[in-house]
């Protein structure tokens, strides 16, 4: 169920759109942040709340790969893999995150700890490589500081 | 008209046009896929790309997508270019990259976009080696059938279905290299128009699954020109036969009828024809027995020798057989003995809306024209469910405001990318006046719910509110009174405003009343236009034969003037009340029915005779805007079977009727036609004679790779079968004969060289998305070159009877209302229940809930139905499903009781 709270952000952040569609991302997001993912059920109460078809609701939920429409873990890590962090070592970062967590990107771990999730970029290209943790950017990173980072995230 | 340069060579093309369209009008050939004529240009795929010079000077040119380059004066562009034709290859390889190497196994296959335009762009080979990423596909219900895997991200589905159709339930999902087009979930799609998707998609994702239950490759189709018979608009469809059984129906380009489009009901409506209700044989009552046995047509003619020679013989005609099959019914009793066959209220309506069209009190545009209008007021009519296309046209008219503040923008109307980020926040004035709720009201400006006689005071209110001299209407609500200014100045302010109306309500005074505002707009504007729509296939072609009304054949009938009635194509259950049309058919000693499908009526039959259906027989129907279509006949009839007007022929010559031995074809019984009535001296103009050659040659309904023909009945006699001969038109059932452009109305199927796909049609238009080259089909047969109308008078308003009585009103179904089409399987799949809408409060007050069973009776008629609760229906009113398999007939709109229980 849509939480009373979760509708009044929606419908005070729907006010400030331009027509429905334009407030379908916000209203993702606004559920997402509260129950980490977006599940059918949520999906159809939302397509409902905002009057929209669910398909034209999850047509915008699975265009972008921070709308999550399967459980994630309590951390979600963004591995950026765009060309310039490439250059500066993301796949061994990568492969180092992979073979520590277990998981190949798009996963979670099994103590549902942390999602691995591939992005496009990251937008700090003048220090690459970098990823995100939840909302911290970590940049110029070695394969041999993520212990230490990953620690920080129980 | 502006000059422009391919390879340095000059050409004409029009100034402001989209350079892809341009040039294909040109002949050229240019690799396509986003882009399609409706559906205009997003410049998505790259596939169409060109090279453009500054000028003579400039040799190394710059790559630029054709279907987003405006034509100017002066531009050069190259398409041949080596690096541009590389740069087209490489496209097509990489969409091609994921697209399964299942052409053989693909229903697309031989007229597949995607084939095409892969062999026109070059790439012969696949160099992709690597894994495939594949999808699951949906079950989208009877009409069309899914195979993601073939994808290549066109995006042309959607952009069809939401963006142009205005359909909800298909989108594209996800994102990269996995973006997947369907449903949210497994389901039937819902738009009244999904089987366009097969058109539209240019491969193998979405194609016809009724053409899959009996698959055959478009090579071995043989084909012919035809018109839909499924509602009064007359879309021009193409047929297609193998085996003698129709196998699919494709829409068959008219631009100025139905464009690239048909409606589910049009394309699906079909499979009626291989229905187990089809009649082939002759067939006459055992008098002792009581049951229909097969007889011998030489005995059963004369049988119906001696009814006719015992006199007193009367004809009842019908909206759904052709003119000629009219025609020669009336010829055979008699015009003072022919009735026309319709219902009271759709005589009256017919009647009417021919009145009006012949008046000239307005302009009468076309249905494609109908998208052009940027105002639109619609009384009483659910037209996505009694005259669907139209339905899909003022779904493109709403857009028209966008369009137009595109282009003050210096934005091309051409730009669909930007169309559609504005077209929902400027949407142009739609306004739909109904009794029930309609499929339209999605995209209304404003809706108004009312009895006939409410809509048609709406109407008198616009058309006083336009022109203050026609009677204003008294005791009108504030909000009706200004819900009719505010129409009234979007009408006005419109430079093409349009009023639509017809015979959806059953009601004269509502179509009078859109009349009379089109009336009014047209003295200020001349290209003010009215679209009356109406019933059935031919219901306005029967309107000119001025036939009696069915009414009038009862009254004989009590008087005891009729012996025997010749009933043509016809099921009188469907037109007037069972109780009165029993009586008729006791009163009458004999009852001579001519159809093809088993009806209520034919049951009673005492003498049945096979006709023959559009598929196998010629015909012109003439459809709402009084536009005269030939169709032909894909295959002979079977077994005795034979179109309307030729059984009615060989009745006459058998009975020795007049000079009717001497119809042997179409053309002979069009002649005599235009004898008799200098009206319809049109009739000839509508399509060659046959004896119409092309260098001495027929045009062919098999296309030039028609395989088998020599063994296709080796399993009955191992020499190759004579084919059938055609004294009617000019086509052959064969291959030979003139390939090349045969005139618009006899294009049997669209194929040009490099062309096997429904894009082929691009090689028949004098310019893409405009007419057919050699002008578009169809003759319009009532002119109104002069004004003599005179303004209807506001219909008194009727008082409300007190008690509990409901206004029980019509209710349309695109899939259930229509008698041929209901027939059809896939089309019964869709059918809703037989179900009485009510509001909530109604249904409380008798008792009643969503499913609970209740009388209705009139006057006449009653009948047990289903409750379903509807919000959007008015208090005191209840919508009946008119004319849907099961359903009585009730002479509505009319008042009548509600009682709980069945």
């Amino acid at each position: 169920m849509l939480e009373e709270i979760e509708m009044r952000e929606i419908d005070e952040d729907r006010a400030r759109c331009h027509n429905t569609r334009a407030g379908m991302i916000e209203a993702l997001k606004i559920v997402q942040r509260r129950r980490g993912w977006i599940s059918d059920d949520v999906l159809y109460e939302l397509s409902a709340h905002l009057g929209v078809p669910p398909g034209e609701l999850d047509s915008v939920a699975t265009f972008y790969n921070l709308i999550f429409r399967k459980p994630v873990g309590r951390h979600r890590i963004l591995i950026c893999d765009s060309v310039t962090c490439w250059v500066m070592g993301e796949e061994d970062l990568k492969r180092r995150l992979s073979e520590k967590l277990g998981i190949a990107p798009g996963e979670t771990t099994r103590d549902g700890r942390f999602t691995l999730v591939p992005n496009a970029c990251l937008g700090v290209c003048d220090r690459a490589p970098a990823i995100m943790i939840d909302d911290d950017l970590h940049t110029g990173l070695t394969p041999a500081q993520l212990d230490a980072i990953l620690g920080r995230y129980e | 008209m502006a000059i422009i340069y391919i390879e340095n060579k000059p050409y004409q093309a029009p100034e402001g046009k989209n350079l892809l369209n341009a040039c294909l009008s040109l002949g050229f050939n240019i690799p396509y896929f986003c882009w399609h004529p409706a559906l205009g240009s997003v410049g998505a795929c790259r596939q169409c790309a060109v090279k453009k010079y500054r000028d003579e000077s400039d040799t190394r040119g710059q790559i630029v997508m054709s279907c987003m380059e405006q034509v100017a004066g002066g531009l050069r562009i190259s398409i041949d270019d080596p690096e541009v034709r590389e740069f087209r290859a490489s496209i097509i390889e990489w969409l091609m990259a994921n697209h399964p190497h299942d052409c053989p196994v693909c229903d697309e296959g031989g007229e597949c976009h995607l084939q095409d335009m892969t062999v026109m762009a070059g790439h012969a080979y696949r160099r992709y080696r690597f894994k495939k990423r594949t999808y699951a596909n949906q079950e989208l219900g009877p009409f069309i059938n899914h195979e993601m895997n073939r994808c290549i991200q066109c995006y042309r589905c959607v952009r069809f279905y939401r963006d142009y159709a205005g359909g909800r339930d298909l989108e594209v999902f996800s994102a990269h290299d996995h973006v997947y087009f369907g449903r949210h979930d497994h389901g039937t799609l819902e738009s009244e128009f999904s089987g366009n998707l097969a058109e539209v998609c240019p491969t193998g994702v979405f194609t016809d699954k009724t053409l899959k239950k009996h698959y055959t490759r478009k090579w071995d189709l043989q084909s012919a020109a035809s018109v839909c018979v499924h509602c009064g608009l007359g879309c021009n469809t193409l047929v297609a036969e193998r085996y003698g059984s129709v196998r699919r129906i494709l829409s068959r380009y008219n631009g100025a009828v139905n464009g690239y489009f048909l409606c589910d009901r049009g394309r699906f409506g079909y499979e009626f024809l291989s229905s187990a209700k089809r009649i082939r044989r002759a067939a006459k009552r055992n008098s002792a027995s009581g049951a229909m046995e097969p007889a011998d047509k030489k005995i059963i003619l004369r049988s119906i020798k001696e009814i006719i020679a015992g006199g007193r013989v009367i004809g009842i005609g019908s909206p759904r057989a052709s003119v000629e099959s009219n025609f020669a019914l009336r010829r055979l009793v008699g015009p003072d003995n022919f009735y026309s066959g319709m219902s009271a209220a759709e005589e009256e309506l017919t009647a009417l809306s021919i009145r009006i069209m012949k008046s000239g009190c307005a302009s009468f545009p076309s249905l494609r024209e109908t998208e052009k209008a940027d105002a639109v007021f619609v009384l009483g009519e659910d037209v996505t469910n009694t005259a669907p296309m139209l339905a899909l046209a003022l779904r493109q008219s709403v857009k028209n405001r966008a369009a137009a503040s595109l282009k003050k923008n210096r934005i091309p109307e051409w730009d669909n990318g930007s169309l559609c980020v504005i077209k929902d926040e400027e949407p142009g004035p739609l306004f739909v006046a109904s009794l029930l709720p309609t499929r339209l009201d999605d995209a209304a400006t404003r809706i108004f719910r009312g009895s006939p006689t409410q809509i048609a005071r709406l109407g008198q209110a616009v058309a006083h509110a336009v022109n203050e001299n026609l009677p204003a209407v008294s005791g009108l609500e504030q909000a009706v009174a200004k819900l009719a200014e505010e129409i009234a100045r979007e009408l006005t302010e419109a430079s093409a405003p349009l009023v639509v109306s017809g015979a959806g309500c059953l009601s004269g005074p509502v179509m009078e009343a859109a009349a009379n505002i089109a009336a009014a707009l047209a003295a200020v504007n001349p290209r003010a236009g009215l679209f009356l729509a109406l019933p059935e296939s031919n219901s306005f072609g029967l309107g000119l034969l001025s036939g009696k009304p069915l009414d009038q054949a009862f009254q004989r009938a009590e008087k005891g003037e009729v012996r025997a009635a010749i009933i043509l194509e016809n099921d009188l259950y469907r037109r007037s009340e069972k109780k009165r049309v029993d009586r008729f058919r006791e009163q009458c000693r004999h009852v001579i029915v001519l159809d093809f499908i088993d009806t209520a009526t034919a049951a009673k039959a005492e003498i049945i005779l096979p006709t023959a259906p559009f598929a196998e027989a010629d015909g012109t129907l003439v459809n709402n805007e009084g536009r005269g279509q030939r169709f032909y006949r894909v295959m002979d009839p079977e077994e005795d079977c034979r179109p309307g007007w030729r059984m009615l022929a060989e009745i006459m010559e058998y009975a020795g009727i007049g000079d009717a031995g001497q119809w042997t074809t179409i053309d002979d019984i069009i002649a005599g036609l235009c004898a008799e009535e200098p009206e319809l001296q049109g009739m000839r103009e509508i399509a060659p004679p046959a004896e119409f050659r092309i260098y001495g040659q027929r045009v062919p309904r098999q296309p030039h790779r028609y395989s088998g023909r020599t063994a296709m009945k080796a399993h009955e006699d191992i020499h190759e079968h004579k084919p059938a001969l055609d004294f009617d038109s000019p086509l052959t059932f064969s291959m030979e004969g003139f390939r090349s452009g045969p005139p618009p109305s006899l294009i049997p199927f669209y194929w040009s060289a490099g062309w096997n796909s429904v894009h082929a049609l691009n090689k028949f238009q004098a310019e893409i998305g405009g007419p057919l080259r050699g002008g578009d089909p169809g003759i319009r047969m009532v002119g109104s070159s002069h004004k003599n109308f005179e303004y209807f008078k506001p219909a008194p308003v009727t008082p409300t009877p007190g008690g509990r009585e409901y206004l029980l009103v019509p209710y349309f179904r695109i899939f259930g209302s229509e008698e041929l089409s209901v027939l059809s399987p896939s089309i019964a799949g869709r059918i809703p229940g037989n179900l009485l809408l009510m509001n909530e409060s109604d249904a409380k007050r008798i008792g009643a809930g969503n499913g609970s069973l209740v009388r209705v009776a009139v006057a006449d008629a009653g009948a047990s139905l289903a409750v379903k609760i509807d919000p959007g229906i008015p208090e005191g009113v209840a919508g009946y499903p008119a004319g849907m398999p099961g359903v009585e007939f009730m002479n509505l709109p009319a008042w009548g009781a509600i009682t709980e229980g069945g």
